[in-house]
């Protein structure tokens, strides 16, 4: 046991957990953040994606000791504006396109097509059917068109 | 016609609050139904949908809408909410019939009520079916008598009253909301009322499209799921499973050691393997892998797609009607194994007493489970609560309350209460799955006439023991099926054939074999349909007909007609297509609903071979449009968003999931081995058309479009490459991936994450 500190959702916290815990059970066990879901445990399904310092990255596969004082850890609880509590343009595109069925899988699903746009615009690009194509999150209720098309509306307004 | 009145009840109650009777019919006798029809073929006629519903109509259960005080209406629903949206399309009935806006309805899920009986069972597409009319008649009474207080508080004629958004309009101008007049609208007595519920023509929310009503909670991560409820010491909870499925333990070789490991509570043996609980599922995961078990042997040790597939066409009676002058199509298919592994893994809080029991879970037969669960603990059913939470997908899993028993057996032995969770290795290899089935297709015809089609389809044994067979047997005097066994019952009241075959018989026999299974969305449509359809083709094909007229010439009814021809217009059948792509259609009617699928497939090589990593690619469809007429669409929106989930189905079990059996378990044991339908094999075109109203008759929607859009690759995939495929998914012979160990029965979580970042 030792103690981890990281900011999560713009808040420092400090943790106490084993080195090789990985930080989906520190947030979802210890901390009660429970919007990043379990669906494999592998880095496989997805439905855990959550933001480090801005990228898409799946803490069911990284120890919470490899995780830095000064990393921003980010879940879909903090996506929308913290003042004003506006959601973020992915979100409110989720909501236009009545993406969800159950939603186990959508604040992954949300959390990775954030950093999908950001990555294509970094590389010069607007977000192509490659590109979509590349987006390896699991919906076993077979949401995956309205998500298309929510990713492309949303990264209009991005 | 008279329109129908319906009998409902005020109850006594603080706040106004008024029920119906699920099935309850309507009062006038001149309009009752008229009886039910006989055979030939007993689906047309009177199908699961009815019997599901019928099951209802002798038992006093009542649901119950209430009014509250700060103008909301609620409503504690006996199902399941698992995705398929069913809390947004009866909230919607509830806010046509009070004329409220929708955001002023909460739906919510019941706990399990014995008193319902057969009520609360989630399955066949049944909820819209069987809680239209009681939710509307219930919704009608409380608005009558809103008005009706109303009119004595201001002495004028309820005629003279208008109600719009929850708000009381008198012809003078006075107003009063819904909320304002909760209290003094109670009753103080249960008395029975009449009501006549809106005409279906003054419909102006029911039909048009809806979002859901958790949308929002969903997208901020609000929405929660049954590992996510914050249950007092339920601490993490998991099962170290054995290596074939059914194993048993013989001992736990370093049970000390383990019940040591950093964060571990407790260590059991129960009937399922070895349980622990801990601090963190981390913890569990650890702990899992440490235990060294020995394991008795499973129930299907010696099973392997392979003996599998022998004993079920061992099991087939051969066709029985030879082609005597007429030419005949022979064949044969072969369906692998599905999971209906649903995101969230099986999972279940329970918090055991010695004096009670109260659980947590999504359960789509609660009643079964809250009984099974009484009598493995020994204590009478009242002192079991069930919780039904809102689920994370089920596609037929939740119809057994697995993870519910095991966690109430595992907090009974520890005397703690547990969160139990499977991990997805485990969902995988011992969770519930679609068994394999084998079909076997003769069809004789003569000139442009269709003289026979029989179909015999066996299959491992489904497992029906969710309390569906109940439902079945309480029913079956009224059934035209006769002295049928369960499955076969269910099979006859789901399976007919849409055309004009001449002599038709479908058949269903079983193997009994000591798998894990269950219904799998869609139950035998999909494998008995995608066979079907082939065949359908075949036959178009010899009598140099398009697949499409040969299907429109030999429908039984215009619905079907229409639906088809309403596809090959929007979908443009008949498009030219580039060598090695294709168009196909698949057709499927079932729960008083119909679908048909087109679908454009590209198998040309250079798409066949792209390369994901770790990942199976194959032929992409690359378009999909869908044609659903359910009667009468309460939410096109969530329709047509259940009818997309279902061309995804549809896409993985024609071209890549399955589940391999080799020696008594599955190999899959991630969702990069059980290749579910991923981003890349997305049409990236996609179009649902809801046909209008036209029976008027809410069917069932939510499994409707796996049979047909199964189908519709199968056909694509044979029109694009020339060969019918004859074993499902296409690409089951090539196993895609290395399997994971059985010993430990789970792998461990990586630690390179951050590699992958992006
Ligand atoms: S739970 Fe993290 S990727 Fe599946
Ligand atoms: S919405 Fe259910 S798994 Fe994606």
């Amino acid at each position: 046991m030792s103690q981890h500190t990281f900011i999560l959702n713009g808040q420092r916290v400090t943790v106490e957990a084993p080195d090789d815990l990985r930080l989906l059970w520190v947030l979802r066990d210890l901390l009660g953040v429970t919007g990043p879901k379990y669906g494999c445990g592998l880095d496989v399904c997805k439905a855990c994606t959550c933001h480090i310092n801005g990228k898409a990255f799946n803490p069911c596969s990284v120890p919470v000791s490899q995780i830095k004082p000064t990393d921003e850890i980010t879940t879909i609880e903090g996506l929308a504006d913290r003042q004003t509590g506006a959601l973020h343009p992915m979100q409110q595109a989720w909501l236009d396109h009545d993406v969800a069925q159950c939603g186990y899988c959508q604040p992954g699903q949300i959390m990775a097509a954030i950093a999908k746009v950001r990555q294509a615009r970094t590389e010069g690009r607007e977000i192509s059917d490659a590109d979509l194509d590349e987006l390896r999150n699991i919906c076993r209720c077979g949401t995956y068109f309205r998500i298309r098309e929510a990713v492309r509306s949303a990264a209009a307004k991005m | 016609m008279r329109r129908r009145r319906f009998l409902g009840y005020l109850l006594a109650a603080p706040t106004l609050a008024v029920a119906a009777e699920i099935g309850g019919a309507a009062v006038d006798p001149d309009t009752a139904e008229g009886a039910i029809p006989s055979p030939p073929e007993p689906a047309d006629t009177y199908d699961l949908s009815d019997a599901l519903t019928d099951a209802a109509m002798p038992t006093a259960n009542l649901i119950t809408v209430q009014v509250n005080p700060d103008g909301t209406a609620s409503f504690a629903l006996p199902r399941a909410e698992v995705g398929q949206g069913i809390t947004t399309a009866i909230g919607m009935l509830i806010a046509e019939e009070l004329d409220l806006p929708l955001s002023k309805v909460t739906v919510t899920l019941a706990d399990a009520r014995p008193e319902l009986l057969f009520n609360q069972l989630t399955g066949g597409s049944n909820t819209i079916h069987a809680m239209y009319q009681p939710v509307r008649t219930a919704a009608a009474i409380a608005r009558a008598r809103l008005l009706a207080t109303a009119a004595a508080q201001w002495g004028v004629p309820v005629s003279s009253l208008s109600v719009k958004n929850g708000v009381i309009r008198s012809g003078n101008g006075k107003t009063a909301s819904y909320g304002s007049l909760a209290r003094a609208a109670a009753s103080d007595t249960v008395r029975p009322v009449t009501v006549t519920p809106k005409p279906e023509s003054a419909f102006t929310l029911v039909g048009t499209p809806q979002n859901r009503v958790d949308a929002h909670d969903i997208v901020t991560g609000k929405k929660k799921f049954t590992l996510d409820l914050a249950v007092p010491n339920a601490k993490p909870t998991m099962v170290c499973r054995p290596p074939t499925i059914n194993g048993t333990v013989r001992a736990v070789r370093n049970l000390a050691q383990v019940r040591a490991m950093p964060g571990i509570t407790d260590v059991a043996v129960v009937s399922t393997g070895v349980a622990v609980r801990g601090e963190t599922f981390g913890q569990c995961i650890d702990a899992v892998r440490a235990l060294q078990v020995t394991w008795g042997p499973g129930s299907v040790d010696g099973e392997s797609d392979d003996t599998v597939l022998d004993k079920l066409k061992a099991a087939t009676p051969p066709p029985a009607v030879p082609p005597v002058l007429t030419k005949s199509i022979d064949a044969e298919f072969v369906f692998a194994f599905a999971s209906n592994s649903a995101l969230e893994t099986n999972c279940a809080i329970a918090d055991v007493r010695k004096d009670r029991a109260e659980i947590w879970s999504g359960l789509k037969s609660p009643i079964t489970t809250q009984e099974q669960i009484a009598k493995m603990l020994g204590l009478p059913v009242s002192a079991v609560t069930v919780h039904v939470t809102q689920g994370g997908g089920s596609f037929g899993r939740k119809l057994f309350g697995d993870a519910a028993l095991e966690a109430a057996e595992i907090s009974h032995k520890i005397g703690k209460p547990v969160k139990l969770m499977w991990h997805r290795t485990d969902d995988f290899r011992h969770g519930r799955a679609h068994p394999m089935s084998y079909s076997r297709i003769r069809v004789n015809y003569s000139g442009a006439n269709v003289v026979s089609y029989e179909q015999r389809h066996a299959s491992s044994a489904t497992d029906f023991s969710h309390g569906l067979g109940e439902i079945l047997t309480a029913t079956s005097a009224k059934l035209p099926v006769g002295e049928l066994g369960f499955s076969e019952t269910v099979f006859t009241l789901s399976q007919s054939v849409p055309y004009n075959f001449g002599a038709t018989t479908q058949t269903l026999t079983e193997v009994p074999l000591k798998f894990h299974t269950g219904s799998m969305r869609n139950v035998y449509s999909p494998n008995v349909v995608c066979a079907r359809e082939l065949v359908v083709d075949q036959l178009a094909a010899k009598m140099s007909q398009d697949p499409v007229a040969f299907r429109r010439s030999f429908f039984k009814d215009d619905r079907f007609r229409a639906v088809l021809d309403k596809l090959a217009q929007v979908g443009q059948w008949g498009r030219s297509m580039p060598k090695g792509t294709a168009q196909g259609v698949g057709f499927h009617h079932e729960y008083k609903s119909c679908s048909a699928v087109l679908v454009e497939i590209d198998c040309r090589p250079e798409t066949v071979n792209r390369e994901v990593r770790d990942g199976v690619t194959g032929p992409r469809v690359t378009k999909a449009v869908m044609v659903v007429d359910v009667g009468r669409p309460i939410n096109p929106r969530g329709l047509q968003a259940q009818m997309m989930g279902c061309i995804s189905d549809g896409i993985g079990l024609a071209l890549t999931e399955s589940l391999h059996i080799a020696d008594g378990l599955p190999l899959e044991g991630s969702w990069d081995n059980f290749f579910y339908t991923r981003q890349w094999n997305t049409p990236t075109e996609m179009q649902i058309v809801v046909m209008p109203t036209t029976t008027g008759d809410p069917g069932g929607a939510g499994e409707l479009g796996v049979a047909s859009s199964l189908a519709a690759v199968a056909c694509a995939y044979a029109r694009a490459t020339g060969t019918m495929p004859t074993r499902f998914p296409i690409n089951h012979g090539t196993l895609g991936f290395d399997p994971l160990p059985r010993v430990p029965p789970i792998p461990q979580s990586p630690t390179d994450g951050l590699k992958y970042a992006f």
